[in-house]
């Protein structure tokens, strides 16, 4: 048996009986990586020592009965989470060298669940982008096809999860950089309801839209994840102190009865690949067969969510970025005379071209003379959006939409479009902005057997339903079970 | 032409809370560089700031003492812009919606009437960095200690017309803030903070002139001469056909003038926005009202208090409750001497005659409330007399001894005896038969010659009251 190929709940099952330990778990994983991340170039940084020390603790732990829930589970993190003592870049080049003197919220969890942090993954620096061609490290590409994008920008964690180099991973979303690589790995990835999660520890790109959530091989593996990491932290003032369902406890598989939101507005939308569609429609028939009403709604403000994300994220990005000024820690430029030069010649080379394009776009935003116009504006667009979705789960229980336009595209075909890079989030973007929950499972291929994600979201803190919705679809198909096969391309 | 000026003040106070304001570092002053710091006041990437509620409560003291409306839902901002010294590249203060608006504080100008100034609106905000230049390499320093230290900024109405009232103003505030124990309100340790915005317009004009905006004033002095300096050059400028330019000028203590330091043009876009990282801060009526119960007496009503139960006269009482520290002090003598006047007299006379000579503020005074007490214990019970407490309380400043101490010692118990007395003043009359002659030809105001040969006879020790009564007896 291929160890790596286990999921969460497989393997927790294995260890429990102890048919497998934990260490041999994480080896597997870790070999997998030595044999396979030469292709992918999923991780920035493999902790391959620590982790193995992870995993003897795990098997000690489970030895006395006293194993988490996540004891010994080899997971992978992306690398704008803070992780104490080992080095966490952001893929940029600001932060290449940095080591954080503390971890996230969210780490501490996995720690005391017991998981096993095999390394750090890639991304679009500071979570900028959708194909993760924009890591100042390296592009990470996608196991089905390795000349593609994995999506982005959790790009690292997707496809360190497709490929079989972790069992699950972290990674953020802040307009569908969860659920887009999700949706083009052919893996399951849910952003949480904002505050659902804590941001503190996450490197922040856009404070009010970011969200840390899981990448799993399945539902159930993302329940457990999600499991691990929800909860109120009094070190984020916009995490919400409500309780928190078993996720995992949620999944009945019985759907019977819910009521399936299709917005008009998504149906509309141009330039929506045939496979998606196709992959779509395929998926609502399964629902339907499940005894699922599907009611049509509306998002009369869908129009409007693009521009509006991308004047609030840039905005709040222009401010969050501004700490890395070479003072204190990170890349410092050693050119120039004084201050100002200083200042200019760190941002100037620490950042790449699309972290500096967002910058300038939110400093403009937010100048005197414009603020107005644009970030106060989009805000009120963004109250409008949310009004949306609370008129539309008035009418249904989970909104069905595809992920992306299209699967995932060629490296370097759009590196030179941002504006059609920014239009592709359209289906992803309005959750973030709402705060709503969303995720993203496999539905399907495209005629180049490229996976095909199904979003799913959901009413504020109603991850139980989506996930359940996904569960049963889950079962219903077999796309989830399907591997990339890059046997062809090791033998290269 | 006749100009009037038009004078604005900021206030940044420092809180004395015991942690920052959205971390747990302690707020101590002078600890060594950077040992007061966390990720979280070092702007380290990911972390979060928390809001120490202990601020809030700090500035609503201040709102409440001040007559604000403190405001039900307020916001943090960040007002973005670098500088070393600021390591998130923003910082963390109120703008749109700050915590209270719409007060008033009392001020009693020179000639001593009372006038409102009006407070536009007070808000939260934490501190900056301080750069360390070393003068002997070409490098700065940063000391990240003052990061995070909460400030409160007040704001004042256009309602300043001349720098004596900006002088009242300020030292009303920090009376305030001293009051109610949020604040050290120490301008020269920067504690306390003041820039001015200044114009002049013609008396019989509505219409507001150009202003500048005066920084760098790091005592009250300073604020008072610096304001005193801009508005005759604004003057000057106007009288020369010329014109103001709204601009940022600095002090320079040394030239005792203000200089330009940037221009409108050059001005900074903060690009003031909500900060996504702290929600709104909701304060209900029931936090209000219990910040309200717990407000101490503040300086105008202890002044009315001083007036309706000591007696004292509006100056006296001015001057006692000026400071909360004196005003104790003051209170505490009375507490064992139940003179009003006479303790009153003593400890603005000759006790803050001591501490201006000396530059000492009260808390740094060299004879406590209860040693004070002792001293005019004596002179209430007419065990010593005015002249020679004087004497002692000279005495007690040098050797730090107890008044009881020094009176025994140099037996300075005043000479009540009537019969020792009247030796005395039998002695000093036959000394004297020309004086004598002349008092009684009508010459009364010789009176005094003869009390000062009896005190002198007894080295002051005798009684003056009962001196006087006797010796108008014997002289008839």
């Amino acid at each position: 048996m291929e160890l790596h190929t286990l999921t969460i709940h497989e393997a927790a099952r294995m260890l429990e009986k102890r048919e497998i330990s934990a260490i041999e778990l994480t080896d597997a994983v870790l070999e997998r990586i030595h044999t396979l991340d030469p292709l992918v170039d999923a991780y920035i940084t493999v902790t391959a020592d620590a982790a193995r020390q992870r995993a003897k603790m795990a098997d000690q732990m489970i030895a006395k009965g006293e194993g988490g829930r996540l004891s010994g589970i080899p997971l992978s993190i992306k690398d704008l989470i803070c992780t104490k003592g080992v080095k966490t870049t952001c893929a940029s080049r600001m932060l290449e060298d940095f080591h954080p003197p503390y971890d996230a919220t969210v780490m501490d969890k996995l720690n005391a669940a017991g998981a096993v942090m095999v390394g750090k993954v890639n991304m679009d620096e500071f979570a900028m982008g959708s194909s993760t061609e924009n890591s100042g490290i390296k592009a990470t590409k996608n196991p089905w096809d390795l000349s593609r994008v994995p999506g982005g920008s959790s790009g690292g964690s997707a496809a360190s999860v497709a490929a079989d180099m972790c069992m699950g991973s972290l990674g953020s979303d802040t307009g569908g950089s969860i659920r887009q690589p999700a949706s083009h790995c052919g893996v399951v990835g849910i952003k949480p309801t904002y505050g659902r999660v804590s941001r503190f520890g996450l490197v922040a790109f856009a404070s009010s839209l970011d969200q840390i959530g899981p990448l799993a091989k399945d539902v159930t593996d993302a329940a457990i994840l999600l499991n691990a990491i929800a909860g109120y932290d009094s070190r984020d003032s916009t995490s919400i102190n409500r309780p928190i369902p078993d996720y995992t406890s949620g999944l009945t598989g019985d759907i019977k009865g819910i009521k399936i939101g299709i917005p008009k507005e998504y149906h509309a939308a141009k330039g929506v690949s045939e496979s998606v569609t196709a992959a779509i429609d395929q998926a609502i028939s399964v629902f339907k067969n499940a005894g699922a009403e599907f009611v049509e709604i509306t998002l009369p403000h869908t129009d409007y969510a693009v521009a509006a994300y991308y004047l609030i994220a840039p905005a709040e990005a222009s401010s969050n970025l501004a700490r890395y000024d070479g003072v204190k820690y990170g890349f410092r430029s050693p050119e120039g005379q004084g201050l100002l030069d200083m200042y200019k010649n760190t941002r100037s080379r620490g950042f790449g071209a699309e972290v500096k394009r967002r910058i300038l776009l939110g400093t403009y935003a937010l100048s005197a003379g414009y603020y107005e116009a644009y970030y106060k504006k989009a805000s009120q667009v963004r109250t409008l959006i949310k009004q949306d979705f609370r008129n539309a789960f008035e009418a249904c229980d989970v909104i069905l939409a595809p992920v992306a336009p299209s699967p995932a595209f060629k490296i370097g075909e759009h590196i030179d479009d941002p504006l059609r890079m920014y239009l592709s989030d359209i289906f992803t973007l309005s959750a973030n902005l709402a705060g709503i929950p969303g995720l993203s499972v496999p539905c399907g291929f495209s005629t180049e057997g490229l996976p095909i994600g199904l979003q799913l979201m959901g009413n504020y803190f109603d991850e139980t339903t989506l996930l359940n919705a996904a569960y049963y679809f889950e079962r219903q198909t077999d796309f989830h079970r399907q591997k990339a096969d890059l046997s062809r391309a090791l033998n290269q | 032409m006749e100009f009037a000026p038009v004078i604005g003040l900021e206030v940044h106070a420092q809180l004395k809370t015991r942690t920052k304001i959205f971390c747990s570092c302690s707020t101590r002053f002078g600890a060594p560089p950077n040992t007061h710091v966390c990720p979280v006041c070092l702007g380290m990437p990911g972390v979060l700031p928390v809001l120490n509620q202990a601020v809030v409560e700090y500035a609503m003291r201040m709102a409440l003492a001040t007559d604000c409306r403190i405001a039900p839902e307020s916001r943090f901002a960040r007002k973005n812009y670098f500088y070393p010294d600021l390591p998130k590249g923003y910082q963390i203060s109120q703008y749109e919606l700050p915590i209270a608006e719409h007060g008033q504080v009392n001020i009693t100008r020179p000639d001593g009437t009372r006038k409102k100034i009006g407070i536009t609106r007070i808000h939260m905000e934490e501190d900056a960095g301080k750069l360390i230049h070393d003068p002997d390499r070409s490098i700065s320093m940063v000391d990240y200690n003052r990061t995070g230290v909460p400030l409160i900024e007040i704001v004042s109405e256009p309602d300043i017309e001349s720098p004596e009232e900006a002088g009242a103003y300020l030292r009303q505030l920090r009376a305030v803030l001293r009051y109610l124990d949020i604040s050290d309100g120490n301008m020269e340790e920067g504690s306390f903070r003041c820039d001015a915005n200044v114009s002049v317009r013609p008396k019989e004009s509505e219409q507001l002139g150009t202003r500048t905006e005066l920084k760098n004033l790091n005592s009250f002095k300073f604020v008072e001469k610096a304001l005193a300096y801009e508005i005759n050059r604004q003057i000057r400028v106007i009288s020369e056909n010329g014109e103001v330019i709204q601009e940022t000028r600095l002090w320079d203590m040394d030239k005792n003038r203000t200089f330009s330091m940037r221009g409108k043009e050059e001005a900074h876009d903060y690009r003031y926005f909500p900060d996504p990282d702290l929600v709104p801060l909701k304060i209900d009526e029931d936090w209000i009202a219990r910040i309200q119960a717990d407000l101490p007496e503040l300086p105008d009503q202890r002044k009315d208090r001083f007036m309706a139960q000591f007696e004292l006269p509006a100056y006296d009482a001015d001057i006692l409750t000026a400071s909360r520290e004196l005003a104790d002090y003051f209170e505490a003598c009375l507490r064992q001497v139940e003179n009003p006047k006479l303790v009153s007299n003593w400890v603005m006379g000759n006790l803050l005659g001591l501490l201006n000579a000396e530059g000492k503020t009260i808390e740094e005074t060299p004879i406590s409330a209860e040693e004070m007490a002792e001293l005019l214990k004596l002179v209430n019970d007419e065990v010593i007399s005015g002249k020679i407490a004087k004497t002692v309380f000279d005495e007690m400043v040098a050797s730090g001894k107890s008044p009881k101490a020094i009176v025994e010692e140099q037996g300075l118990v005043q000479v009540t005896d009537a019969s020792a007395i009247e030796a005395v003043v039998d002695a000093v009359i036959d000394r004297c038969p020309n004086e004598v002659a002349s008092y009684k030809a009508g010459k009364k105001k010789l009176l005094g010659f003869f009390v000062g040969q009896v005190m002198k006879e007894t080295q002051g020790k005798a009684n003056p009251q009962m001196v006087n009564q006797i010796l108008k007896e014997k002289l008839g």
